[in-house]
């Protein structure tokens, strides 16, 4: 019996526990009610504006974007805050007690976290497409292009919330990450093209894949005649892929020598002191 | 045959404080090591750098013949730990819990040490049957305490780590613990050290009894030996005619021998009372702090291992003793 297999077995077994418990979670249920709550709104509230240049209506184009947000939201902020916590209350030092723990935790956040998303992706997508019109969900090559932006856009995204994870003190600073990701959704063409934005905040929103996975949801799920709103007026399909990727590969290489980092300074006294702490504040 | 653990000199150094400044020790096969010490005297940073969760500064540590510092997996896996707080993995289910890490520990197994423990047993043996199903954050504090025991010997650990196992126990968790502790280490033949700060724990539980002070081990044998040496003398307690009377006797055997003669049966209340460990204890903790950290004495020969070491016969401080002070 091979031990990593094993340890990597045991990690998918322990991804599936960890959704499951997400979504037998009231407080985790209520965070995915409110934001998916929060989407809806901003769709239905759109729905007879229209695009700016177009007669398109802004609510189904902020549906399709709002897939990324999704990704962007559980991908990265959800990782980094899990991570977070799990450093704060010794599931990470208990995994590195155990021989390949390690492995396997990170397997299974991989499973739960990925679980989450193609879970927040769907339901949003299931009940918006109830409240808005326009999807070009008829093309043969609609879902698979779904498919591809998702399965890329897991390694994009996921490693960067493990780097963060590793990088953030506490759980009480995470809540920064939601702030810089809020910033970036306004310039990443979620909720409006950003064709309309200066320059500069253009390229900045640009840089990040969070423009580039909201881009390749669009591509795949609004008529080819939005690509006009976008800059360039084109899906530009090969820089998406290439932004991505590299994202993914740059947070495949930083993710285990962060992960490694962190887990190696972990000790039992580390683990006492910030439930020291922790009880000092309330 | 070759030491569970052998510790020599082992350093630690932080900033400009040495915090362990020469620590050693060894110990057997299904050895228990009570490691006493005031707080801040480096308890837990000792048992961190043997669980290899520590970088030390200097010394020869080594944990089933590996160096913790750079134990692989395979090593871990012959490790179980239990440190002072836990409060990992709240939303799990007991079971659900001990089976999942278990799982990690089945290649490891051998003919002579299946791994990992049934659940089932486990369960049994730490006395957590009947919350199986229960989630772990609806633990007691006890029995949060018992499922941190229960994890860390669910790889059936050939060496097992407790830092303040009990602290915060009642006295009936704590004894079916220590009843758990004897279990292990005779059924199961695991060599154990823990910490803690209760003594009578210490003298119920410990085959040796470390007691670090001051950056260095001060004392270490059984704790009738660390008692026997610091007390030579006795006390003795009796009442004759009413009148209440002490004495402090170097032989309280012949002493009381004595007093039969002298006074036959107006001797009453007889009481002869030997040192305890809490007062070695507190002796030898406070003379390791008056006379400062670098001439502490070793009240027993440091020869771990072997017990009935026999007593130097000469006045010479022994050569041991000198290297633990030097």
């Amino acid at each position: 019996m091979n031990p990593l297999l094993v340890a990597a077995r045991a990690g998918l077994s322990r991804g599936r526990i960890e959704l499951e418990q997400t979504l037998t979670s009231p407080g985790d249920l209520i965070a995915f009610v409110v934001m998916t709550g929060g989407f809806l709104a901003a769709m239905i509230t759109t729905r007879d504006t229209p695009v700016p240049g177009t007669d398109f209506p802004l609510g189904t184009r902020t549906l399709v974007s709002v897939l990324a947000l999704d990704v962007g939201v559980y991908g990265v902020l959800w990782m980094a805050d899990r991570l977070v916590g799990d450093r704060e209350d010794g599931t990470l030092l208990r995994a590195k007690a155990t021989p390949n723990g390690m492995l396997g935790y990170l397997i299974g956040k991989i499973v739960s976290v990925s679980g989450q998303i193609v879970l927040a992706v769907v339901t949003t997508l299931l009940v918006g497409a109830f409240l808005v019109t326009g999807l070009a969900t008829g093309r043969p090559g609609s879902w698979p292009a779904l498919a591809w932006v998702l399965v890329l856009g897991l390694p994009a995204t996921l490693p960067l919330g493990v780097v963060l994870g590793a990088l953030f003190p506490d759980t009480r600073t995470t809540g920064l990450i939601f702030l810089a990701l809020g910033g970036l959704a306004a310039i990443s063409g979620i909720f409006s093209p950003i064709t309309r934005l200066p320059a500069v905040l253009q390229w900045i929103g640009e840089a990040f894949p969070l423009y580039w996975l909201g881009l390749g949801m669009r591509s795949a799920l609004l008529p080819n005649a939005m690509a006009a709103s976008e800059p360039g007026g084109s899906w530009r399909h090969l820089a998406t892929f290439g932004v991505l990727a590299a994202w993914a590969v740059a947070g495949l290489v930083l993710a285990p020598v962060m992960l490694r980092r962190t887990a190696r300074r972990e000790s039992g006294s580390k683990v006492a002191a910030r439930r020291e702490k922790a009880m000092l504040r309330t | 045959m070759e030491d569970v653990l052998d510790v020599r000199d082992l350093r630690m150094r932080y900033a400009k404080r040495d915090v362990l400044a020469g620590v050693g020790f060894t110990a057997r096969r299904g050895e228990v090591l009570v490691l006493l010490g005031p707080n801040g005297a480096g308890k837990t940073t000792t048992i961190e750098v043997l669980e290899g969760f520590r970088m030390r500064s200097a010394g020869h540590v080594s944990v089933l013949g590996t160096d913790p510092a750079h134990g692989d997996e395979a090593w871990r896996a012959r490790i179980g730990v239990v440190l002072q707080s836990w409060r990992d993995h709240a939303k799990w289910h007991v079971r659900e819990l001990l089976a999942h890490l278990g799982r990690y520990y089945a290649p490891y197994s051998t003919p002579g040490l299946p791994r990992p423990w049934d659940v089932d047993d486990l369960l049994e043996t730490v006395g957590l049957t009947e919350q199986a199903g229960q989630r772990v954050r609806t633990l007691s504090g006890g029995q949060r305490r018992r499922l941190d025991v229960a994890i860390g010997i669910v790889g059936r650990p050939e060496v097992l780590f407790l830092d303040e196992p009990t602290a915060g126990f009642d006295p009936e968790a704590r004894r079916e613990f220590h009843d758990l502790i004897h279990r292990l280490a005779d059924r199961e033949a695991a060599t154990i050290l823990l910490t803690t700060h209760d003594l009578d724990e210490a003298e119920r539980l410990a085959d040796r009894i470390l007691i670090l002070a001051g950056g260095t081990i001060i004392a270490d044998g059984s704790a009738e030996e660390l008692s026997r040496t610091i007390a030579a003398r006795s006390e003795v307690r009796w009442s004759r005619g009413g009148e209440r009377f002490v004495h402090a006797a170097e032989n309280a055997t012949a002493f009381v021998r004595d007093l039969f003669r002298q006074y036959g049966e107006s001797i009453e209340d007889l009481e002869v009372r030997r040192a305890s460990l809490e007062e070695a204890y507190m002796k030898l903790v406070r003379d390791a702090e008056n006379s400062g950290p670098r001439s502490l004495t070793a009240v027993v020969p440091a020869t771990p291992g072997r017990p009935e070491a026999p007593p130097e016969p000469s006045a010479e401080p022994t050569t041991s003793a000198t290297e633990v002070s030097a």
